[in-house]
């Protein structure tokens, strides 16, 4: 057996199975991506792409296989701040009662003492990220206040000041404005030059050949891995999606 | 002539402090308050109203039990609150009865075996003033046994305040950078049933759900900072409490019942009039509709 240099991916699944008291969501997945990769995550509703999600995170136990993160254990990776989640809008309680400003700050708790006394170099990676998901007007303004885009930069924002080198973004450009789109991909291009890797769940077809080098399908398990070029092809997504064709799903275009 | 003297706000007020029962009645319930409202706002944001409910009756065979033995009630509270709790999630894991249906099944369940035990066990035990409440019969080792639990809770709510706020809020987010999610859980339970044994006493079991509802739903109306909301919360638990117990003195009204009623019409005030979310929009008024 060839011995593999961890060090060279930043994720590292073999084979993992995840299931919920007896019932299978997801087995026998693997994937693997390197720094700078941006990868897409294709699969219909309940084909297990948050649970690939939570697995990465340490979210929900792998009842069996391997994960690796930089090399090491999903512990160490949460212990090193080195995985950010952004999650669905529809993830999220929208009328918490909370600002733009304190959700950012979430991001740095990790890396925080016990009582989370923001530092000076947290205060200052928080107004970083706000700039440059541009929503510096929007400091003090409750979630609830925010539009869907709105939101969702929120969240990245909160990804961003929490420097993690991994992103996992359920559903990206659900729910988002013209605007929060464009910004969402020239952050994307900014990511990949600063190295990070993404691994980002998708329904829509258009952004996966756009944004991703790589593209995942999964329906509880692997149907197809590789390059977006030669494993997006119509036989595999209708595959994925059992066996309903993709002009049936996403229109002739696509 | 005694109604007399309260047409005058000064002896409205004053009078009854004369009496050594309702000073230690006032300071007792307000430490309640206050510790029951800042926990609020948690179980408030969490969605675990129902769960403050299953708790605060689950409670009852362990102070039944702790009587028995001779330990301080509130041990036996502790278990039996936590207990319920564990039993809630075990039965709901392994059968397919739903989650609001398994929490009715399982405090209705431990909240009967503590009206039987009770009936059992002949001891000094009141059910009255367990059900009910009895702030105004506080001995001192109970005032001491709330000062202690009270202050355990604050600083314990005071110290984790911000990542409960998170794990109420994202707990995926909190799980992903590391924070141990498993504790806090176990952290706000415990607050949850130490909160319940202490408000048990002023204003019994049935009531105790009440102090840690309401206080977190009125402030949430009136409120979008979360800081904000856990004073709203304290603030008027307090307040309610005050209210309660005076209004209970001077009308000779149920202390308990008094001091709940007070909540839920400081809640429906804020239900009608909040400046953002009541059903009149004060601030929309004030402001001209534009």
């Amino acid at each position: 057996m060839e011995t593999i240099n961890y060090q060279n991916f930043r994720i590292e699944a073999e084979n993992i199975c995840v299931d919920y008291n007896g019932k299978v969501a997801l087995y026998d997945a693997n994937l693997r991506l390197k720094p700078g990769q941006i990868c897409g995550l294709v699969g219909m509703n309940g084909a297990g792409k948050t649970t690939f999600f939570n697995a990465l995170t340490g979210f929900v136990n792998i009842s069996k296989g391997k994960i690796r993160i930089n090399g090491e254990s999903v512990r160490s990776a949460q212990k090193d701040q080195t995985i950010a989640y952004v999650p669905q809008n529809e993830g999220i309680d929208s009328q918490f009662p909370i600002s733009v400003w304190d959700v950012v700050m979430m991001g740095r708790y990790g890396s925080m003492n016990i009582f989370r006394c923001p530092r000076e170099s947290d205060v200052q990676a928080v107004k970083d990220a706000i700039e440059r998901v541009d929503l510096t007007d929007h400091l003090s303004t409750p979630i609830g206040n925010l539009s869907g885009g709105q939101r969702k930069r929120t969240f990245l924002a909160r990804a961003i000041a929490q420097r993690a080198s991994i992103l996992l973004l359920d559903e990206p450009f659900s729910g988002v404005d013209i605007r929060t789109e464009k910004l969402i991909s020239e952050l994307f291009i900014q990511f990949k030059n600063e190295g990070k890797t993404i691994l980002l769940s998708t329904h829509d077809m258009i952004h996966v050949r756009e944004f991703c080098d790589l593209v995942l399908l999964i329906n509880k398990t692997v149907v197809a891995y590789g390059e977006t070029s030669e494993v997006f092809t119509p036989e595999n997504i209708t595959t994925t999606f059992g066996g309903i064709s993709p002009d049936f799903l996403f229109g002739p275009e696509s | 002539m005694e109604l007399c003297s309260f047409l005058t706000l000064d002896s409205f007020i004053t009078d009854p402090l004369t009496h050594d029962f309702m000073r230690k009645a006032l300071l007792m319930s307000s430490l309640v308050a206050a510790v029951c409202g800042f926990l609020s706002s948690y179980l408030t944001l969490k969605g675990w109203a129902l769960m403050g409910d299953a708790v605060s009756h689950s409670v009852m065979p362990g102070v039944v039990v702790a009587y028995a033995l001779g330990l301080p009630f509130s041990l036996g509270a502790f278990i039996f609150g936590v207990g319920s709790v564990a039993l809630i999630g075990f039965i709901k894991q392994k059968s397919r009865v739903k989650e609001d249906t398994v929490i009715g099944l399982v405090f209705t369940g431990f909240f009967a075996l503590g009206i039987v035990l009770v009936s059992k066990i002949k001891s000094n035990i009141d059910l009255h003033s367990i059900l009910f409440g009895s702030p105004l019969g506080i001995s001192l080792s109970d005032v001491k046994q709330t000062i202690f639990i009270s202050l355990l809770v604050v600083i314990l709510l005071s110290i984790f305040r911000k990542d409960l706020m998170l794990y109420c809020f994202d707990p995926r987010h909190a799980k992903t950078v590391g924070i141990n999610v498993l504790f806090l859980h176990y952290l706000l339970l415990t607050c949850l049933s130490l909160a319940a044994v202490v408000g048990l006493q002023s204003v019994g079991i049935i009531l105790v759900v009440a102090m840690l509802i309401t206080p977190g739903a009125t402030a949430y109306l009136l409120t979008d900072k979360f800081d904000n909301m856990t004073i709203i919360s304290v603030l008027s638990a307090i307040i309610s409490s005050l209210i309660g117990i005076y209004i209970s003195f001077w009308f000779d009204l149920e202390t308990g019942g008094s001091i709940v009623l007070a909540q839920t019409f400081i809640f429906l005030f804020a239900f009608l009039f909040a400046p953002r979310y009541g059903i009149f929009k004060l601030k929309k008024f004030f402001a001209g509709y534009k």
